[in-house]
């Protein structure tokens, strides 16, 4: 089934089984490994990513629900070469330990900035809940998010 | 984990997912945020032949005051219905339950049709909509069909829909108890559903408690009106004694779920120690 999309905003068609799930189709047939899978359960949030300007679980949704979807990954965040300010911060911070979890931490805290400019630590922890680092590195992760809402 | 082949369909309005329904019968599933059941289908506990995908359907996200009640669109997600304020102020123990399923992500794209048709024992919803006293609007061909909240939650994983309808709305009333309303749970640390997810809409004059409905998510196969509580406490002057001696009622001459993680003997205290909170905090 022919399914169109817009990801990083470049137009992509291709023609996938219906059940091929979003994560699959953007790391094997957009090359987009940027997402990555870590539970296959949507528990673990490794593979966020926004869709129509809310983040998901991609591993939850199939490739044919976003029929015309906006789609951001990572690999779009950076501009001109430039890191957008929440990855500069989880740069600058050292947000991160194996970097695994870090490209949906990343857009969690993208969207929770979107929707909460000035968030308490609390706030951070409880949006962020979706998301698993396995390092256990929260820490870290809480003073990026901290440091990115004095940026974005 | 890739779920098995099917078929797939967009539907563009809900009678054309009717439609659709018609013609594949039993072999097909109505697929709406899918956060139910594309897991499930992942695990290949389900494998249906064909989904109807009803979630591109705008016209089925909405959130509207009807006046005597407010009208929630199948379509709506749950973070559409945590960040309403509408729903905040005339029914807070909805709005307090969608803040609490799953985390942000699965807010984002779950939604409260889709929830309520797979009336999932573990979910948070069907105790909220029963102790709120909600209707649910279902579509079928021959037009459209209320069914109270009361009537609708069957059995484990069993509703009152027909096979071949469609939930479209929820309906939730705008009287003083749901006004007064309130959502308090026990979740599971990793997966946050329910153990116990307990429901109060209260009505109050003077000091005493005029009417109140209590609803349970969790404790039993479906969730369930908890009557036993509810004629406790019900034109009882509130107080710490008349609260405890109510909500030692909880889930009383019921059969309650039993899990790895939390007996029914647990699982029985913890229904009475939320009840007690949800009365409490209400009062």
């Amino acid at each position: 089934m022919e399914v169109s999309m817009t990801v990083n905003g470049t137009s992509y068609t291709h023609d996938v089984e219906p059940r091929t799930l979003l994560v699959t189709h953007l790391r094997e047939n957009l090359r987009l490994t940027g997402t990555h899978v870590g539970c296959d359960t949507s528990s673990c949030g490794a593979c966020t990513i926004i869709v129509d300007g809310e983040t998901v679980k991609s591993c939850t949704l199939l490739a044919v629900q976003c029929e015309g979807a906006e789609i951001k990954t990572i690999e779009g965040m950076a501009e001109n070469g430039k890191l957008h300010p929440i990855q500069e911060s989880f740069r600058e911070k050292h947000g991160l330990q194996c970097g695994f979890c870090t490209p949906g931490m990343i857009l969690s805290s993208w969207q929770l900035l979107e929707r909460n400019p000035n968030p308490s630590e609390d706030e951070i922890r409880h949006s962020l809940e979706g998301n698993f680092c396995r390092c256990t590195g929260y820490q870290n992760i809480v003073t990026a998010v901290q440091d990115a809402a004095t940026k974005v | 984990m890739i779920p098995e082949s099917f078929d797939y369909q967009r539907a563009g309005s809900v009678r054309e997912a009717l439609a659709l329904l018609k013609q594949h019968g039993d072999e097909a599933k109505i697929l709406a945020g899918g956060h139910s059941l594309v897991p499930t289908m992942k695990l290949r506990l389900a494998t249906p032949g064909t989904l109807i995908d009803i979630g591109g359907i705008s016209e089925l996200k909405y959130i509207n005051d009807k006046g005597d009640y407010l009208a929630i669109g199948a379509g709506t997600t749950h973070w559409m219905v945590e960040s309403s304020s509408l729903v905040q102020q005339k029914a807070p123990a909805l709005s307090q339950a969608a803040a609490q399923i799953g985390d942000v992500q699965v807010r984002n794209r779950g939604t409260i049709g889709g929830v309520l048709a797979h009336s999932d024992p573990q979910a948070d919803y069907p105790g909220v909509v029963l102790a709120l006293n909600a209707t649910i609007i279902a579509e079928g061909s021959g037009g459209e069909r209320t069914i109270e909240a009361a009537d609708y939650f069957t059995g484990l994983w069993e509703t009152a829909l027909g096979d071949n309808e469609i939930l479209t709305e929820v309906r939730i009333p705008t009287d003083s108890a749901n006004a007064n309303s309130c959502y308090l749970k026990f979740p599971q640390p990793a997966s946050r559903y329910p153990y116990v997810g307990c429901a109060v809409a209260m009505d109050k004059s003077g000091g005493n408690c005029s009417d109140v409905r209590v609803g349970f998510s969790g404790v039993a196969e479906s969730a369930f009106r908890d009557d036993g509580v509810e004629d406790a406490i019900r034109g009882q002057a509130l107080n710490d004694d008349t609260i405890a001696a109510a909500s030692a009622k909880s889930a009383e001459g019921r059969s309650v779920l039993s899990d790895y993680f939390v007996s029914e003997e647990y699982r029985r205290a913890m229904a009475q120690v939320y009840a007690k909170r949800a009365l409490t905090q209400l009062s």
